[in-house]
């Protein structure tokens, strides 16, 4: 069921075109993100959402309801803010309790409703602390409480794990998708961290410069990018020169330093012409051969040029005669398993199932 | 150290002497301002009391001043607000020109009203005429301070409000006000000050009612009544010491309200 639709939708900031022709449809209860660099619009669209902008053309409906001139105090949203914007003169139990003022409560239900929210953000008992004695990570839950009282139809979280450590963004990227589940609302984040969209969110929408590049669940955006900018903006990936020869259900193409190939029309999910034509291959689709190693798949003789060692993974730069740029794959390390020097010749094994064809 | 110890010293002295003396002569046992001192006294604080033109001068000051320092800092928090708020057309001219009376010469501000209100409006002098001119000039100051209390808010936290379902005008007094709070108590003190001791335009237009500034212009033409004068001045320095004590304890409290760091301040 669609909650949320977007339309012809067109923001400028003076020159600055903000928002470009956006049609988007976000789905009851789903997981959504908006992921992009900055500036690319994603802050725009969500504070529209949220009421703090007006589109210059096109519309917005919320639940059916189309959202023109009605205020942000007036829509079924609520948001979490990047600076959590909890109010520093009020105590916990006060911020949490600040947009009840307006419900038709008593007391006790009030203070009921403030005590499940901060149970529910994992803050039992901390109603009566002042705001500003708070951490990052415990702002950011009362934040949550907060907008989550209300029981939004949508909860808008504005790039909410960017302040945090690493350590607590990733606990609390665990926790915020429990928590939707938890309480079936449509979540709507905004982030620059493809990791952190690509962990949480059902669907994805990457933007660049105002517009949408693709909208599509993690695993297609990652394994199927439709633009060279797409797959540059999500993970790392390799890329290789290339030309098409012949189009249909089958591609032929033929890889720089690797030879010619046939591949199914799904592995170029843009879509291709015949001519130039840009190939991704991800790290981990390729893999190292050690001394002795046999392997059914193709396998391409090159030198190691660059070892980063992360402790459970090693990235090598493997340079290959007839590529331009070494190509970087990723190793598991395992018991047994060298880590090879820089310098060491070796093999790298591929398949034609690690192409990706990026159009123009 | 001793250089710098011996400096600091002569800098306190240099400030504080002159006011140091008002006390001094307040309580002094004679008709003349001069040392050697011949014992104590309060008789200038009783015949302070007992002078009828000098509790009107006094009560006048006090109505201009209070009330130019709500309706200036009412004024303020208006334009600050405005500033605070994204660009608008003309934004950068129209608070230039606001703040522009802070650099005007106060005996033009004075001659230029004088002549408005009496040659194009014929309208008498009276009380009302000054505190127009005073708000006039204590504008810009008290601007300038709330300035600096509404730029230092989030403006998320305006959106957080309008967000949670309060009105403009709602979050306004539920959030921002009390965060400005400190701000808007300094802008009243600053300007009740300035207008409390302000006398140029207070001379040129106080007609019959003299402000205090003007009263104690006028006492200084008769030496005898020069004791009355310090023992007046020293009620002042009091006053003065126990109002900026009261803001910088306001100050204080609402800091540590709003959980920022004490940058500085009065005390």
């Amino acid at each position: 069921m669609t909650l949320i639709s977007l339309a012809g939708v067109n923001k400028h900031f003076g020159d600055y075109h903000a928002l470009r022709d956006i049609d988007l449809e976000i789905r009851e209860g789903e997981f959504f993100s908006l992921l992009g660099p900055s500036g690319c619009g994603k802050t725009t669209l969500l504070r529209l959402i949220a009421g703090f902008e007006a589109p210059d053309i096109g519309t917005l409906h919320i639940d059916g309801r189309d959202m023109a001139g009605v205020g942000p105090n007036l829509r079924p949203t609520n948001m979490v803010f990047q600076s959590y914007a909890i109010f520093p003169h009020l105590t916990v139990a006060e911020n949490v309790g600040f947009g009840l003022r307006r419900a038709q409560m008593d007391k006790p239900d009030r203070a009921r409703a403030v005590d499940e929210a901060l149970e529910m953000v994992g803050l039992a008992g901390y109603g009566i602390r002042a705001a500003n004695a708070l951490s990052g990570g415990q702002r950011q839950r009362v934040a949550l409480a907060r907008a989550l009282i209300l029981k939004p139809k949508v909860l808008l979280l504005d790039e909410p794990l960017s302040a945090l450590d690493k350590k607590i963004r990733e606990q609390m990227q665990v926790e915020l998708m429990k928590l939707q589940r938890e309480v079936g609302i449509t979540f709507i984040l905004v982030t620059h961290d493809q990791e952190e969209a690509l962990v949480m969110s059902d669907r994805i929408a990457v933007m660049f410069e105002g517009g949408i590049g693709q909208l599509n669940d993690p695993e297609t955006l990652y394994r199927r990018p439709a633009s060279k900018r797409v797959a540059g903006f999500i993970g790392m990936m390799n890329f290789l020169n290339g030309r098409v020869t012949a189009t249909g259900p089958e591609i032929a193409v033929e890889v720089a330093g690797l030879g010619r190939y046939r591949v199914p029309a799904e592995q170029a999910p843009g879509g291709v012409e015949e001519g130039p034509v840009t190939i991704g291959i991800r790290p981990e689709t390729l893999s190292l051969l050690f001394e002795g190693e046999r392997t059914d798949r193709m396998e391409v003789a090159g030198r190691v040029d660059e070892v980063v060692y992360y402790g459970d993974m090693t990235y090598y730069d493997v340079a290959v005669a007839g590529i331009d740029k070494p190509l970087t794959l990723s190793m598991k390390n395992r018991i047994g398993r060298p880590v090879l020097d820089v310098g060491s010749p070796t093999r790298v094994a591929w398949d034609e199932r690690s192409l990706v064809l990026l159009g123009r | 150290m001793t250089g710098l110890r011996a400096y600091a010293i002569a800098y306190l002295v240099f400030l504080y002497a002159p006011i140091a003396l008002l006390p001094l002569f307040a309580f002094n046992d004679a008709d003349i301002i001069a040392f050697p001192l011949s014992g104590a006294t309060t008789r200038w604080f009783a015949e302070l009391t007992q002078s009828a033109s000098l509790l009107n001068a006094a009560r006048n000051s006090l109505i201009i001043a209070a009330t130019t320092a709500v309706l200036s800092t009412v004024l303020g928090v208006c334009a600050a607000r405005a500033a605070s708020m994204a660009d608008w057309p003309l934004k950068r001219p129209m608070m230039g020109l606001i703040m522009l009376p802070l650099v005007l010469p106060e005996i033009i501000v004075a001659v230029s009203l004088l002549v408005l209100v009496v040659q194009v409006f014929g309208l008498g002098l009276s009380n009302t005429t000054i505190i127009a001119a005073h708000t006039l000039i204590c504008m810009p100051f008290s601007i300038a301070v709330l300035n600096g209390a509404f730029q230092n808010l989030d403006p998320a936290l305006e959106e957080a409000a309008l967000d949670l379902g309060e009105t403009r005008l709602s979050a306004f007094r539920l959030v921002i006000l009390p965060l400005v709070m400190p701000g808007i108590v300094s802008s009243l003190l600053i300007a009740f000050t300035i207008s409390l001791d302000e006398f140029i335009i207070a001379f040129f237009l106080s007609g019959a009612n003299p402000t205090m500034p003007v009263y104690i212009w006028g006492l200084l033409r008769f030496p005898g009544q020069l004791p009355v004068v310090m023992a007046l001045g020293t009620i002042l320095v009091a006053l003065s010491i126990v109002l900026l004590i009261i803001a910088e304890i306001m100050r204080r409290r609402g800091l540590k309200r709003a959980g920022l760091k004490d940058r500085g301040g009065f005390l």
